[in-house]
């Protein structure tokens, strides 16, 4: 623990890393942070990306998740797909990959000479010959955002299945005697059952977008174009290790830490607000 | 503060409940539905797995023949681009500190966090919950906050830039984890065994290793194959901490041989090097992916 104290101590301090001199200054670090266009905009990018990645990912997951479990026949047993397993293996996959080995495939992929343009030239689409993908600022942040959510869908999806298997077979077959169909038994018996286990994958897959750090290192070093990609652990590395500047450098893990609890509070309020289920055991 | 337990789900890992039976009950919607999500998951395996296999593809092909054709076969089985990357590049350096790092770190980690778990599960001491959630929040804030005091605590400890150092530090970032998800394990073993351990005269000690640890086999294998994966893939940790090139690990050392030469990239190393990077991962995947799956709900929804 006491790395994150002493944090978020020198983050009150214009330390330099190298000098024994530390001069408390209180906040004049984080007041001089926000008018630093680069941080502000990393700051932004990590935001953008907390919002986003969690809901795609989690809804696309779910949706997955649903089909490998509850997709089969509408008579008898509830039972999934054929060959259920074989997409839960290969959906994993992404998950045990190194994120840096992730992100310098896709970033080939997404070359100008990559497997994607290759692909839309093929369907005859010529105007993406040579289009770099991660060079243009409208297509790099989307592309990365697609990158980081195939590398944690897989792993939701094995999540929620396992906590669909885990619902009462009971009281599928209620829900299918009432004359539910599939559509209205996912919405109103899977997602209300499995609620807590979506708000513990929201949680994670929120810190974990804050932390695109490795993605974003390896597709966009340096940024992306125009900066339009960097996040903010690029920017305190920078700050720490190649400026000297520690101080200032732990202001922004202070900062980051900080958005991480806001975010995982916000998660918990929501829920909480809309009638979560409490079923929290006391050890 | 209530500590919050998703009451411990045991998804049994049961073989999926698919199968050929009789198809006369199937409706005609079913066959539309079936058919609907069989795309679905197809075309997401599809997205999975050709990236991969082109990576693999294109390993084999020199820079010529990349830049010459997406999608054309290379010309044979051509190992040149791997032993570039792995000779010239570095690559297998890397990958040796890799396992040594990795190796290492594992065993301590397995060591430490099953007998840290055992205590903290089953005994109740003063300042065991403070422990407890000590832990918890380790588990939990941003490794961002802490890397630069950690850089000064291993500067002066006098292991930066060294495969101690690097150790070390792996070892305090997977200890919460595996002490995490041992403790609900150790909690679900019966009691009775241990009283009747203790019965036959077994001290605390033989206890823990001749009864509790082989009862405890199945968690800990999931909780090292899950340490094994995220060590292999830390990035982070190294950037900051390890930068003598010596010492470069296998995620930084692929950073580094990208980013070194800019356009004038020896591609087929590249992807090959890629290759090496994923493959060891992926084998260990495949053989324990029925002992990972199950214990994907156990250990991360506590």
């Amino acid at each position: 623990m006491s790395p994150f104290i002493q944090a978020f101590y020198y983050s009150m301090t214009d330390w330099s890393g190298f000098t024994p001199v530390m001069n408390f200054i209180g906040i004049d670090n984080y007041v001089r942070l926000f008018q630093d266009d680069t941080f502000v905009k990393s700051l932004g990018n990590n935001v953008v990306l907390v919002i986003v990645l969690p809901i795609v990912t989690i809804i696309l997951s779910l949706i997955l998740a649903t089909l490998v479990t509850v997709g089969g026949r509408s008579k008898g047993q509830i039972s999934g797909l054929k060959h259920a397993g074989f997409y839960r293996v290969v959906s994993f996959f992404p998950y045990v990959i190194p994120a840096i080995a992730i992100g310098l495939m896709w970033r080939q992929v997404f070359a100008p000479n990559g497997l994607v343009n290759g692909a839309l030239t093929g369907l005859g689409l010529d105007q993406f010959i040579n289009y770099a993908w991660l060079g243009e600022v409208a297509t790099a942040m989307p592309v990365s955002m697609f990158v980081i959510i195939w590398g944690f869908v897989g792993f939701y999806m094995v999540l929620f299945v396992a906590a669909i298997k885990g619902i009462p077979a009971e009281i599928y077959e209620a829900a299918r005697l009432d004359g539910a169909g599939r559509f209205r038994t996912a919405v109103s018996v899977t997602i209300p059952m499995i609620r807590d286990n979506v708000q513990t994958a929201y949680i994670y897959m929120g810190i974990l977008a804050l932390d695109a750090f490795v993605y974003m290192e390896a597709m966009n070093p340096g940024g992306g174009p125009a900066f339009s990609t960097i996040v903010m652990p690029q920017v305190l590395l920078d700050t720490a290790f190649s400026q000297g500047q520690f101080g200032r450098a732990s202001a922004m893990g202070v900062i980051l830490a900080l958005v991480t609890l806001t975010f995982a509070g916000l998660v918990f309020l929501i829920n909480s607000l809309t009638g979560g289920t409490k079923k929290d055991v006391r050890l | 503060m209530t500590t919050k337990v998703a009451e411990t789900k045991h998804a049994k890992d049961t073989p999926p409940v698919a199968g050929p039976r009789k198809h006369k009950d199937s409706t005609g919607s079913d066959k539309v539905v079936g058919t609907v999500s069989h795309t679905a998951l197809i075309l997401w395996s599809l997205i999975v797995v050709l990236p991969l296999l082109w990576t693999l593809m294109t390993s084999f092909k020199s820079t010529e023949e990349i830049f010459a054709s997406t999608f054309a076969l290379p010309e044979g089985l051509n190992f040149a681009n791997y032993v570039n990357a792995w000779t010239t590049a570095g690559i297998g350096d890397y990958f040796l500190n890799s396992v040594i790092v990795v190796g290492s770190a594992l065993i301590i980690v397995m060591v430490l966090g099953s007998m840290c778990a055992y205590v903290l599960a089953r005994f109740t001491f003063r300042g065991s919950r403070a422990i407890y959630y000590l832990m918890l929040a380790g588990l939990t804030f941003p490794i961002f906050l802490a890397i630069v005091p950690l850089f000064f605590i291993l500067q002066n400890m006098g292991l930066l830039n060294t495969l101690p150092g690097l150790i070390i530090t792996y070892v305090a970032f997977a200890l919460p984890f595996t002490v995490f998800f041992l403790y609900s394990f150790f909690r679900t073993l019966p009691y009775e065994i241990g009283e009747a351990a203790a019965i036959d005269g077994a001290g605390d000690w033989r206890t823990f290793f001749q009864v509790m640890l082989p009862m405890a086999k199945p968690g800990i294998a999931s909780v090292a194959i899950f340490n094994f994966l995220g060590l292999w893939n830390q990035f982070l940790i190294p950037v900051a901490l390890n930068t003598n090139v010596d010492n470069y690990v296998l995620s930084q050392g692929l950073a580094r041989f990208a980013s070194q030469m800019g356009y004038a990239v020896d591609f087929g190393a590249l992807f090959a090097a890629v290759v090496i990077t994923v493959a060891p991962v992926l084998v260990v995947y495949v053989i324990f992916q029925r002992q990972l799956q199950g214990s994907v709900s156990q250990g991360t929804m506590k």
